[in-house]
């Protein structure tokens, strides 16, 4: 058995949840290796041969794949798909948009967002919004997988010393083209992989108000994340939405301010080892998840925390 | 043209679901069921083009238990002129949806195939990305903004960390995000109306679809839960605690 990991990159960088996946590929028993389709993707390349227990990475180098195009990136992972027992990408947007592709191209059913391995064949995975885990079994002989990245530890990336192998590039599809990119520019760490995460929602009142939890998310390093309602309401960018829709995250601390915990919220962030909650309503749903709770005005409270922490 | 839109009946998201002591699956008898939300976006999108002149004709089509047609007649009340339900009581995957709704679409041959990004109940987020890749048609996933123009959509969707546009010659397959549009309510006199239009009624064998689930479930469980937390008095408390009990600060 050997599991075939997709590389998600931005052709410089290799994402840190590809190093989820890894681990959650070596799960599966057998070999890892890696494809890393891109264009002048060659640092990218070099940096998944030193993941710790990836034995092959495969390279496709066109100019087709520079956009990630989900035709392009499905039709190079079938070229290459011959004799794996397992496919796994992230559950990212990127994960998320070529997988499925390549499962219904393979005629077998995809496993999408599984948090743990139980059997080469045996996956769980939440539903209806993490309120309830499935346990599944795969008849096929060749299993898709997306993999929840906060469900496994990421695999060192230092450490291996994989081969490194040039594969042919697919032809460019011709069925979608990439016209632009718009993406929100922050210094501060990525939402998903942020070691704490602090989150406003709608009881912030306003985008400008967001401003008072900046202090904190630098005091604690942290990354800012918001609820639906936030972003409906227009208040901050929709990437940085926190939910069954959004992202999924498990930092060591998530602060909540201003979050009721509808559902939907709490499906993305309830896995955190710690949660604190800053609400002004002691009736909140986000309290019956929170382990530390503050009832109180969080333009008050905020500052104070600020203050507090030195 | 024609546009398709694909839509599901599941359990309203407002409802808190209860997992069954067997571990059989969750209980989903007397729970309130509606459109999933993803796919109301979908024909909110669909009657919009419609309405902008883009296209003639919006099809809906649901796979499912005999319910599916009150789904359907949701889909219609919202803008929909004809239903076609896909009659099954079997337990369908995203794999033999996508093939349903293939067998639909060679039989229909719409120009824009719409769909929810995914189900609020299974969560799968995979059914728009079969189905273009069965038709072999070009996809446009979780679209924040659809434009046609020129014999092309021309979609922004939602990335990690911002939004892309891409170009798609048509047909091509489309699936909403949540900020696509914000779907209308449905009036009494269209739901009256949409009781009037055509909905067909077809089954998997006569489309020569196997449906047969590939994915066998073991069990359905209740997640961990979270044990009890403390409301603090004040700042100091928490900062306290945050630091010698849980040592995350």
């Amino acid at each position: 058995m050997v599991a075939l990991v997709i590389a998600e990159h931005d052709n410089a960088h290799l994402k840190a949840v590809t190093l989820n996946t890894v681990t959650a590929a070596a799960q599966c028993g057998g070999d890892v290796h890696i494809l890393v389709a891109g264009s002048g993707c060659g640092a990218v390349a070099e940096a998944a041969a030193k993941v710790a227990g990836v034995a092959k990475v495969l390279v496709a180098d066109a100019p087709q794949f520079a956009d990630g195009l989900a035709e392009n990136v499905a039709e190079q992972i079938l070229a290459v798909a011959g004799n794996y027992s397992h496919i796994l990408a992230p559950a990212s947007a990127f994960g998320k948009n070529v997988l499925p592709r390549v499962a219904a191209k393979l005629d077998v059913a995809q496993i999408s967002e599984i948090t743990k391995v139980d059997a080469p064949d045996t996956f769980e995975r939440p539903i209806y919004a993490g309120n309830a885990i499935a346990t599944v079994q795969s008849t096929d002989n060749v299993k898709v997988i997306t993999v929840r990245g906060t469900g496994f530890d990421a695999a060192a990336s230092e450490g291996g010393s994989a081969a490194v192998e040039t594969v042919a590039a697919v032809a460019d599809s011709g069925k979608s083209s990439f016209v632009g990119r718009e993406l929100a520019k922050s210094d501060r760490p990525e939402l998903t992989g942020a070691k704490v995460v602090v989150s406003g929602g709608r009881g912030m009142g306003s985008g400008d108000n967001f401003k008072i939890l900046e202090p904190l998310a630098d005091k604690l390093g942290a990354a800012m994340g918001a609820s639906r309602a936030a972003v409906d309401a227009g208040y901050v960018p929709n990437d940085w939405q926190v939910g069954q829709t959004g992202k999924i995250v498990a930092p060591q601390l998530y602060i909540a301010v201003g979050i009721s915990g509808a559902i939907q919220h709490l499906a993305g962030m309830k896995d955190s080892k710690t949660i604190v909650a800053i609400n002004k309503d002691p009736e909140a749903p986000i309290f019956s998840v929170a382990d530390y709770g503050i009832v109180g005005d969080l333009f008050e409270v905020v500052p104070a925390l600020v203050k507090e922490l030195g | 043209m024609k546009a398709l839109v694909a839509v599901k009946r599941v359990v309203d998201y407002n409802v808190k679901i209860r997992v069954k002591s067997d571990g059989s699956g969750v209980d989903t008898a007397n729970v309130k069921m509606g459109l999933n939300p993803f796919d109301e976006i979908a024909v909110e999108e669909a009657v919009r083009l419609k309405e902008a002149g883009k296209i003639d004709e919006v099809v809906a089509v649901s796979c499912g238990v005999q319910q599916c047609q009150e789904t359907l007649r949701t889909a219609m009340a919202i803008g929909a002129d004809r239903g076609i339900f896909v009659d099954t009581t079997d337990d369908l995957q995203p794999l033999a949806v996508a093939k349903l709704l293939r067998a639909i679409i060679d039989r229909e041959k719409p120009q824009i195939v719409i769909l929810g990004k995914q189900a609020i109940d299974d969560d799968c987020n995979q059914t728009g990305q079969m189905l273009a890749a069965l038709l072999g048609w070009g996809q446009a996933t979780f679209a924040s903004k659809v434009v046609i123009e020129d014999g092309r959509a021309v979609v922004t969707r939602e990335v990690d960390g911002g939004f892309e546009t891409l170009a798609l010659p048509l047909p091509a397959i489309v699936t909403t995000d949540l900020r696509l549009n914000e779907p209308r309510y449905v009036t009494l006199p269209n739901i009256m109306k949409a009781k009037k239009k055509p909905l067909d009624s077809v089954k998997p064998a006569d489309l020569g679809v196997d449906v047969t689930p590939r994915l066998k479930t073991l069990k359905i469980s209740e997640p961990s839960k979270r044990s009890a937390g403390v409301i603090v008095s004040d700042v100091a408390e928490l900062v306290r605690k945050l630091k010698n009990e849980a040592k995350v600060v």
